[in-house]
Order: C-alpha cells, then structure tokens, then sequence
C-alpha cells in the first residue's frame, strides 16, 4: 500500500512534467504524419504506416521513459523530499519501487494514447487492424519496463546527464546486439571478448520488436510471447534489485 | 542515571566523516558525539552554524550512515520500522511536493503509516488547525509562504501522533507569533508526555523550553545537561543599576568598584560584580539624593555560555586525504 501511494503521488508528479506533454504530441504528430506520408506511397502502403507507427510508439514512450526515469531518484534527493518519506516507516527498496510503478502507470496512460492515435490513423485508411498490433504495443511496454529500470539503476549512482546517456546507450546497443555477434566475429581477441561481454549483459532489445509480424500478419504463439514478457520481466526485476542495492548504501546529502 | 527503559535516544560515539571535493579531502563534520534523551523530556540541541546538528540529525533519522558509533531509538538500531513508525522529523528548510494542497500533501504521509478514511480525515483536519494552517488546506503548496511551508511541515512529523518529535530548526522561517505557536505546541506536546529534540541556534527559544540542552560546536559536544545546570556553571551573577540624578563627584565615588560605567545623558548605567557592591552603590546614591531608576539582576544565559564555547572550540579536524 505504501508502494502504491508513492506510486500513485509519483504518477501526479509526471502529469505535471511539461516534456511528457511535448514527447506525447511530438509522438502524436509522427503517427499523424504516416497519414501524409502513405499518400505519396505508390502501393504498399499500410506496411509503412505501421512501421511509423509502432516505431514512434517505441521511441517516444523510450524518450519519456529515459527522461523522467533519470530524474525520479535524483529530483527527490536534490529537493530533500526524500528526507521525509524516508524518515517514515518506509524501506528504500519501498520507495524505489514506488517511484518505478509511478513511471509505469505514466507510461501505461502514454502507451494508450499513442495507440489509440495510431489505431485511428491506420482507420482512417482502411488498414486492417488485427490483435497482433496490440500484442506489438504490449511487447513495446514491457520493453518500456526494462528500459524505466536501466534509467532508475543508473540514476542511483551516476548524475541525471551520464545516466541520460548511459540508458541511451544501453537502447541503442541494445537493439543491435544480433549485430554485436557478427561484428565480433571480424574483431581481434580482447575486441570479441569486450563484445560478447556486452551481447550477455545487455537486455536483447530486438526481442521485443514485433513489428515484422505485424506487417506481414505472423501470428506469435502464446508461449512465444509469455517467454518474451518472462524476459523482460526478469530482466527488469534483476536491474531493480541491483539498484535497490546500491540504493541502500547511499547517504542521502 | 536514568532507567534504560526510558531513554528514547541514546547515542554512543557517533562520528560522520564526509569526502568533500575532487580530492575526497575528509571533513568531520560530527566527532564522536554520546548524549541520552530520556522520555517526556523536551531536549534542545544547540550549536552555531555548521556545527554537526543537522548531521546528526540525519543520521538519527537514517538519510546517512554513522561513518562510526552508533544510535538507538526506542531501543532499535537506527532506521528500524519499528522506530520510525513511533516518531516524527521535520527536516531543516522542508521542500516538499509543491503540486500538493495543504490536505493532499498530509493525506500521502498518512498513507506512508497506514492511514486512511475517516480516521486519516479527521486527524488532518486537526493537524492544520493545530498549526494555524486551516485556511489553506487545499491551496497548492506552491503558493505557501516560507513560513506556512514551516508549518505544514511540523503537522507532516505529528501526523502519526508519534511518542518521539524530532525537529531541525522548527522556528526558522516562522514570524514572532508563529515562533510563539510553535513553543506553545512543543510545550503542548510536552504535556502529553511526548519526547521532543529539536535543534536551533536561538538560545532564547531553548531556555524557555528545553528540560535540557546539548551544546555542539565544530562536531564535538560541548555541554550537556539541564538549563539550570550550564547556568550555574557559568559566569557571576551581575547587577545592572540605573541611576539618575548623580552628581558627578559621586560617580567617581563609585566607580572605582564598578565593572562597568555609562554615561547616557541624564542617566548612569553601572555594572555591578557582587551583592555587597550593589549596597556599596546604593547608598552612596541615596546619601547624594540621587534615584535608583531600575536594578537588574544579570541572569546568566545560554547565549554567554555559547560565546564563551565558541572562543573556545577549536577549528573543524581536518584529516590531509
Ligand atoms: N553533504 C555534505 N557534504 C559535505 N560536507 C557537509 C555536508 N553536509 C554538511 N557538511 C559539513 O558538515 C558540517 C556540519 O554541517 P551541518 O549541516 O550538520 O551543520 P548545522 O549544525 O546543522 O548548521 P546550521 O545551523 O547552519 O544548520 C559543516 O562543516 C558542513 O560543511
Ligand atoms: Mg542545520
């Protein structure tokens, strides 16, 4: 209960943050702009509409999810409002986690725009829309899970501009690391263990990506999608406990 | 000595080393610091700026660990859910979520103890009239003044009505009548039989209030124990007499045993060190026919303690990285 009212005064506190406003329409407008874009389209155009779609969905809501994850912990510590939840019978791991699932509902109310915007669009041009978009989105918010959890482990430690770029940095490499294998591969010794290294501690990101089923209508397996959100999930719970971690340690100052 | 069942605090050689800078140069900013603080006491913790009181706070409190010694609360090792759900903290210049109203912001900390419904209504509704703060309970917290944010921030530490109020400069901030209100509450709070430490720098606030006092300059303790106690210690207790009237030839009559002499127009300000020199004084005025406008009896205060302390304390140790 005390994880939820942080969770809940968190998700008020976003609500009040002016860049998800600016995230949110610039995510708006890209989906609107697929509209324009498919009438310059000769053909197949339906493929490109989703593409845009599902991919603004993925970037903005990472964008959202990076910039106020970065600013959960630090932003309490810098305004010593942390000082008074702490100071109650609160644990820090209650708090952290609190603040993570505030995150998470923000996302979630995010999540839901976006997609009802891309669903009209994809109507207003009589693009079918089957269950497959929406097992995309979801696949897109567990990502969106890992991607919070990145954001809050290195906001425990590091200033808000270095975990910006960290967390950035672990999204981009992290939907390349199909390719780390490959380029491993051309490297010298210390370049293949360096890359192999960050292929088994960086989450795979392209997991989550199902826009090629979407587009091409390839129905995933239940199982196949429970194995994903397995993924995601335990992935998300091991950055969490790590951060808890070294959130433990810290002197508040 | 006191019976351990009602030490609410105890403290043992609690010391805090802070890194400061690029180099990690190492500032002791609380150096092994032990008091008690027993039940039902109001207990002051004084010391000038930058003393170690907030430190010391903050560790009591668990926002920083003890770099050594250690602390109980109730018994309990510091940051214990058993003892935070027992007490109250008003951190020094609150800042708090200012998106809040007055009544939304003591409805979440009532949350973080389990609170809720009615019985969570009810108490905030006599929280912000205990701290004068009824009118603004649903204005944003934003729009609160320095002062009223002071206030809303002591009924955020009662809203568990806890055994234990710990306050860090609960009068900054506040204007004559709201340092009155806050005296007046802590002396209420008091009458209920609850612990309350709180540190300041106003020594004024402290000898109204405080049972007793601990005194800490530049992180070390440098006095503890009762007002009365650290007063009678201190300086010889002096007279100040006002006298009118005095013909010059006089004043030289007694100035030879005067501490102090001033001349301000009509008037003559004369310190005296002992009783037999107040009578000495006196009658020497009255056999001149002059008028004895006021006697004063100088009352040792905390404040001639702190100075007295304060020349005497030594710069902050230093320890070279
Ligand atoms: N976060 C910190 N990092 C480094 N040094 C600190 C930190 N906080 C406090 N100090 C140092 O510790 C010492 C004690 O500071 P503290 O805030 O405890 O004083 P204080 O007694 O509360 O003073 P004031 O009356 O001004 O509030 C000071 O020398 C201060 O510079
Ligand atoms: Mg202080």
């Amino acid at each position: 209960m005390k994880i939820l009212s942080i969770a809940l005064n968190t998700f008020r506190e976003n609500l009040r943050d002016k860049l998800l406003y600016n995230l949110l329409i610039f995510a708006l407008l890209m989906i609107g702009s697929s509209i324009i874009i498919s009438k310059l389209t000769l053909g197949d155009f339906d493929r490109l509409m989703i593409d845009i779609g599902l991919a603004s969905v993925n970037f903005f809501g990472v964008l959202i999810a990076i910039f106020i994850g970065i600013g959960l912990v630090s932003k309490e510590i810098d305004k010593k409002t942390i000082y008074t939840i702490v100071s109650k019978p609160v644990a820090r791991y209650e708090f952290l986690l609190g603040k993570y699932l505030g995150l998470l509902i923000t996302l979630l109310v995010n999540t839901a725009i976006m997609t009802v915007g891309l669903v009209v669009v994809l109507w207003a041009r009589n693009v079918t829309v089957d269950g497959l978009l929406f097992e995309a989105v979801g696949m897109i918010f567990v990502e969106f899970m890992v991607i919070t959890a990145v954001a809050l482990l290195f906001s425990t430690f590091t200033s808000t501009t270095l975990s910006a770029i960290f967390t950035l940095a672990v999204y981009v490499i992290g939907h390349l690391t199909p390719d780390l294998k490959t380029f491993s591969e051309k490297m010298d010794e210390v370049g293949r263990a360096v890359m192999n290294g960050l292929y088994y501690v960086l989450p795979n990101l392209e997991r989550f990506n199902l826009k090629g089923h979407v587009i091409h209508h390839l129905q995933v397996t239940s199982a196949d999608l429970a194995l994903i959100v397995l993924y995601g999930l335990a992935y998300a719970t091991f950055l969490l406990v790590v951060a808890g971690l070294i959130f433990e340690r810290r002197d508040f100052r | 000595m006191k019976d351990s069942a009602d030490v609410v605090i105890q403290i043992e050689n609690l010391t805090k080393v802070f890194r400061v800078g690029f180099w990690g140069r190492k500032v002791t900013a609380v150096d092994r610091v032990s008091l008690a603080v027993h039940r039902g006491e109001v207990f002051g913790f004084l010391g000038p700026n930058g003393a170690g009181k907030t430190t010391t706070l903050k560790m009591l409190m668990g926002l920083i660990y003890p770099t050594s010694g250690h602390a109980t609360i109730f018994g309990h090792p510091i940051g214990a859910p058993q003892a935070k759900a027992k007490l109250g903290f008003l951190p020094e210049s609150p800042y708090f979520y200012d998106y809040l109203t007055g009544a939304e912001f003591l409805r979440f900390y009532g949350h973080l103890f389990g609170l809720r419904g009615a019985v969570l209504s009810k108490r905030i509704d006599e929280l912000l009239d205990t701290v004068g703060m009824s009118h603004a309970r649903d204005l944003q917290l934003r729009k609160f003044s320095k002062g009223m944010l002071q206030r809303v921030g002591i009924a955020q530490a009662l809203i568990n009505d806890p055994e234990l109020v710990v306050l860090d400069e609960p009068m900054s901030g506040l204007d004559p009548i709201g340092r009155k209100e806050v005296r007046d509450l802590i002396l209420r709070l008091k009458e209920a039989g609850k612990t309350v430490l709180f540190s300041s720098h106003i020594l004024h606030d402290a000898e109204l209030l405080c049972d007793r006092v601990a005194m800490i300059m530049k992180g070390r303790l440098v006095a503890c124990g009762p007002v009365s106690d650290l007063l009678s210690g201190g300086s010889t207790h002096e007279v100040e007499l006002v006298i009118e009237r005095l013909v010059p030839e006089a004043l030289e009559r007694i100035r030879p045993f005067a501490k102090k002499v001033v001349v301000q127009g009509e008037q003559v300000m004369v310190v005296l060190a002992s009783q037999q020199d107040v009578n000495h004084a006196i009658d020497v005025v009255r056999s001149v026919k002059g008028h004895v406008v006021s006697l004063t009896p100088h009352r040792a205060s905390l404040e001639d303690l702190f100075i007295r302390e304060a020349k005497t304390a030594r710069q902050p140790v230093e320890v070279a990285a």
